[in-house]
């Protein structure tokens, strides 16, 4: 179950602006699928470990030598907003 | 400040980032930006475009080993990364990789400070203010440059063993040291690649269980460092005096006004959402990887402070001050094995008149060579030259470079020798029977009037106390 | 010229090594094809023929892949323009083996879907019905090489997203092994499940695609490519294989769907063959541990599509909240929104263990039951999809039920194992597709023993003349 206090939390935390219509129908919509989800619980889980990786793989590191970087105006040619050679953007804590 | 208020013990434990003196970005062949223009260090990795994965710098890990062997840690086994999440325009995935349950060491000590942790991640963006942007009327913007962005750090967690800001400041001095002598970072405070933090707590002295904590963010010098804990020890003390209680906040310190400010955000609380990062496989430090740490490792400032003051018996604050410096100490002990006779003097000549002339720079990058710091030394401990003749030959020398019985000969700094002393010293009490006759009834200051005339003749060349004892001969007394 | 477009890929190589016909003049050929698709299965198509085509036929990408300087936008709005800086590792093999691209395929947004109604740019038709979806995501792709407008393609698969569109559209798609194939440049949904594959007409053609494909990346750390190089399939029978079914008892399963997968698996007992049912007691549970983990991992790699560095910014903010929150609201579609929801949820804190962590474990529980299946067996075989292709606009309302539209092919990727998804008939008069899953890194060995059937199962895979 998630209502809609926590639709709202989770939103903030996934920076979207939900419609009204949104915040009508994600409680449930949600809830049905999580639900669902909730279902795994039945299995027996006691001593299993995580899977975090399925590969069987480590160390896997580079050695520490230059490659080029990207040129700015290539760096900067997909921004929506440029100023001083940079990405600008609103300040944060200032509005 | 009253009886009571001083009853409370501080309770302090720092953190520390270090960036790593690697060539390339933590995770991205990218190289280390030093004050190039924006955003010219980036690739697609860091910029975090659609599809780019990570790959970790070999270097970087190996800084890291080297790191946790010297405070003495225990190396993780196995550890891996993990994703922290928050938005904020310096930080490009929305997600730092860094460590979290599994850091790759944990444990170890430094002096008497305990060390928590030390793990691995990268750096955020610099975001610099840009003034009011021109789309939104009166909005304020800033600009984001990649630069900084994923460059390694390590980050190294105290135990809350700390017990005043000025031991918070010592111990920041010899991470500082320790790590500078290791050669894995620049650690250079006010260029941020070794940044500090401070959680901050007292308690009731003789209270076992700890009080609530602040944190004190990046302060950039050892310096605001102790005057913040000490202005938030202060803060915590009178608001418990007057019955309130103290709020879990990360603070600012302003070193210029001496106030702290609270950094809570308008936005909510932070919920990291920690998960282990995917698109990594774990670190799992081989024999050869641990062999490798552990040979690039040097003799450590702790350490050498130690064999100075054991094996040349030198004062501890001067082994310590040698230690600290290490190319104060290099300097040294290159000298000192060219001319093993002298060392403690030759410390004090290192520590007070070379660092006199270099300041914070390295006597290495002089004229002088290390051996004929020695030997002038020596000049100096034979009577050969005056002390005070001998900085102005280290003047030249570290200016020029040559030999100091060159320099002394074509100066004219060679120390008087007896007969010119003594007819100076005449000279002198002839020319000063005011002085003569206040020492002969017993005003024994007056003899300065005399040594200082005889000095000024011989342009220092002569020992004060020398000439003082020939003045009391002559004299009869 | 247009018989090339009955001709699998590896025919149309051998025309082109034999100088019967140019790379360029195969190129030109498809390129004329794809363009005239009006199934939407393309987003973006070449314009012009390459000075070099190569000694492939091209290759139709899906839109999930970055193209250096071609529209890659993961048929989101949110990335609507973007163009990459750089190749993504499988596409740059694929050139590099000799094959151009074609075009880009349309999919459901960042690959979440299984109708590909999801994309940003409109839903896709399939081939064999006009009315009904090619499945997803990658089912511009699929469609694309069923319809003839592209030789062959590569998707992707998190859940099934290779396996359930080539079952929907009557083609050929692999998943490989977890870690075969680079994902560098792929555009992420769920880092520890997304493997790029082929779908072709073909098991022969998926073979030769593979053998590009795959290969140890640098750029890749889960990377490994595959210990043996990939052989062509050539076998005729299945003797002394062991084929393990799994799920035809399932409640959700079209009887239709059934019927056609038990015929298939008469079919391997004629070849030798032998058939027995197995249990994946943890394997039902797949779908559940699948939409913790994929979308929590999507939450994090979708959260870089923020209005900064390329793509879509919001013109309405006042500030940089406002920014983040209209940007992501209105360049992310609905299915999305949703994932990225349930991922932040289960992720954050307090809820992580329930969900996440208990997810993990599962994930264990099915490569075990896995594991131990293959101690009996050769392979485990289950139908691809529990239906045929439903119609546009079904399950569009239902999340749930779309989700569980993976049921069958959701525990290999969770497991990292390989599976084939083959044509093995017709239901209703529409493909239904067979799965054959093997042990990591048996590439070679499935598409063996999935070209032995094909050639029994003789399926005509062209539906539109």
């Amino acid at each position: 179950m998630i209502d809609r206090d926590q639709v709202l939390h989770v939103a903030r935390l996934s920076r979207l602006r939900l419609t009204d219509e949104e915040l009508e129908r994600m409680p449930g919509e949600l809830s049905k699928i999580l639900d669902h989800v909730e279902k795994m619980d039945e299995l027996d889980l006691e001593g299993i470990e995580p899977t975090t990786h399925v590969v069987e793989l480590q160390n896997v590191l580079r050695e520490d030598v230059p490659r080029p970087s990207l040129p700015r105006e290539r760096a900067l040619a997909g921004a929506p907003d440029v100023a001083d050679g940079g990405f600008r953007v609103p300040s944060p804590g200032g509005s | 400040m009253t009886e009571a208020v001083r009853q409370y013990e501080p309770v302090i434990g720092i953190e520390i980032h270090v960036q790593l003196a690697t060539r390339t970005k933590m995770f991205c062949g990218c190289e280390l930006s030093f004050g190039e223009e924006p955003n010219t260090r980036t690739c697609p990795v860091c910029l975090a475009h659609p599809g780019v994965l990570p790959v970790t710098n070999a270097e970087a890990v190996h800084f890291g080993l080297m790191i946790g062997l010297a405070l003495g840690c225990e190396i993780a086994p196995s550890s891996i990364f993990h994703r922290k999440n928050y938005f904020y325009p310096d930080s490009p995935k929305a997600y730092q990789i860094s460590q979290y349950d599994i850091p790759l060491c944990t444990g170890g000590r430094l002096g008497d400070v305990r060390i928590h942790r030390v793990h691995l991640e990268e750096d955020a963006a610099k975001l610099v203010h840009a003034g009011s942007s021109g789309r939104i009327h009166g909005a304020e913007s800033s600009v984001v440059d990649f630069n900084r962005c994923g460059t390694p750090l390590v980050e190294i967690v105290t135990e809350p063993d700390l017990r005043s800001a000025a031991e918070a400041a010592e111990f920041g001095r010899l991470l500082q040291a320790t790590l500078r002598r290791m050669g894995v970072s620049d650690v250079n405070m006010e260029e941020g690649s070794l940044r500090v933090d401070a959680n901050v707590s007292i308690r009731p002295a003789g209270q076992a269980s700890f009080g609530t904590k602040t944190e004190l963010k990046n302060m950039n010098s050892f310096r605001f460092l102790e005057r913040g804990i000490e202005a938030e020890v202060a803060r915590q003390e009178q608001l418990l005096a007057e019955g309130g209680t103290i709020q879990q906040e990360t603070l600012h310190f302003d070193p210029e006004a001496g106030s702290l400010t609270s950094l809570r955000s308008k936005e909510e609380a932070h919920d990291y959402r920690y998960f282990p990062e995917p698109d990594l496989v774990p670190m799992a430090p081989t024999e050869e990887m641990l062999v490798r740490a552990r040979a690039a490792l040097p003799e450590l400032p702790a350490a050498r402070a130690e064999r100075l003051e054991r094996e040349l018996e030198l004062p501890a604050d001067t082994a310590k001050l040698l230690s600290f410096r290490s190319e104060l100490g290099d300097f040294y002990e290159t000298a000192l094995a060219a001319d093993s006779d002298h060392p403690r003097r030759l410390a004090n000549w290192t520590i007070n008149e070379l660092t006199a002339a270099v300041g914070d720079g390295d006597p290495a990058d002089t004229k002088l060579e290390p051996p004929v710091l020695a030997r002038l030394v020596a000049m100096v401990a034979d009577k050969q030259v005056s002390a005070s003749a001998a900085r102005e030959v280290l003047a030249v020398l570290i200016a020029k470079g040559g030999d100091p019985a060159q320099v002394i000969e074509a100066q004219g700094l060679g120390r008087a020798g007896e007969e010119e002393l003594g007819d100076i010293v005449d000279r002198a009490i002839a020319d000063n029977p005011d002085a003569v006759e206040k020492i002969r009834a017993g005003k024994q200051q007056a003899i300065g009037a005399l040594v200082g005339a005889v000095m000024r003749e011989t342009k220092g060349r002569a020992d004060g106390g020398e000439v003082q004892q020939m003045i009391r001969a002559k004299l009869g007394e | 010229m247009s018989d090339l477009l009955g001709l699998t890929a590896a025919t149309q190589a051998e025309l082109i090594a034999s100088g019967e016909v140019s790379g360029a003049e195969v190129f030109e050929f498809w390129r004329g094809r794809a363009a005239e698709d009006d199934l939407g299965a393309y987003l973006w198509v070449e314009e012009e023929t390459p000075a070099d085509p190569g000694r492939l036929p091209p290759v139709a990408v899906k839109d999930l892949f970055c193209v250096e300087g071609v529209p890659s936008s993961a048929g989101s709005r949110i990335l609507e323009g973007y163009l990459p800086v750089y190749t993504a590792t499988s596409v740059r093999n694929l050139q590099e083996a000799g094959a151009a691209v074609l075009g880009k395929t349309n999919q459901d947004e960042f690959a979440m879907g299984s109708s590909n109604e999801n994309s940003g740019f409109g839903p896709v038709q399939n081939p064999w019905d006009r009315g009904r979806v090619p499945g997803g995501s990658s089912g511009g792709s699929a469609a694309a090489v069923a319809a003839g407008t592209a030789p062959w393609a590569i998707g992707t698969d998190t859940g099934g997203s290779i396996r359930q569109p080539a079952s929907l559209c009557g083609i050929v798609g692999l998943k490989p092994t977890y870690g075969a194939v680079s994902r560098y440049g792929m555009i992420a949904f769920a880092s520890s499940l997304d493997q790029c594959g082929p779908l072709t007409r073909d098991v022969t053609d998926a073979a030769l695609m593979l053998r590009a494909l795959e290969g140890r990346d640098p750029c890749d750390s889960t990377s490994l490519g595959l210990p043996e190089a990939v052989t062509l399939p050539s076998a005729e029978r299945l003797d002394g294989l062991r084929f393990g079914a799994w799920g035809l008892a399932e409640e959700g399963l079209d009887p239709g769907v059934a019927e056609v997968c038990r015929r298939t698996l008469d079919r391997i007992e004629e070849l030798g063959g032998g058939v027995q049912e197995i249990e994946l007691p943890s394997a039902g549970h797949g779908i559940s541990a699948y939409y913790v983990v994929a979308p929590a991992e999507a939450s994090a790699n979708l959260a870089r599509y923020d209005g900064v560095r390329y793509g879509y910014r919001s013109p309405h903010y006042d500030d940089l909240l406002g920014m983040y929150e209209n940007t992501r609201a209105e360049g992310f579609g609905e299915e999305v929104k949703r994932r990225i929801m349930i991922g932040t949820y289960a992720l954050s804190s307090g809820y992580y263990e329930a969900y996440y962590g208990t997810a993990q474990k599962v994930r264990s529980k099915i490569a075990q039951d896995f594991a131990a299946a293959f101690e009996q067996v050769d392979f485990v075989v289950t139908p691809t999809s529990p239906t045929v292709a439903f119609e546009l606009g079904e399950r569009t309302a239902d999340p749930l039920a779309m989700y569980l539209s993976d049921y069958f092919t959701v525990p290999m990727p969770l497991a990292g194992i390989p599976a084939v998804s083959i044509p093995c008939g017709l239901s209703e008069g529409l493909p239904v597709g067979f799965q054959i899953a093997g042990p990591a890194f048996s590439e070679s060995r499935i598409l063996d023993a999935a070209y032995a059937l094909e050639r029994t199962i003789g399926f005509e895979g062209v539906p539109v003349p």
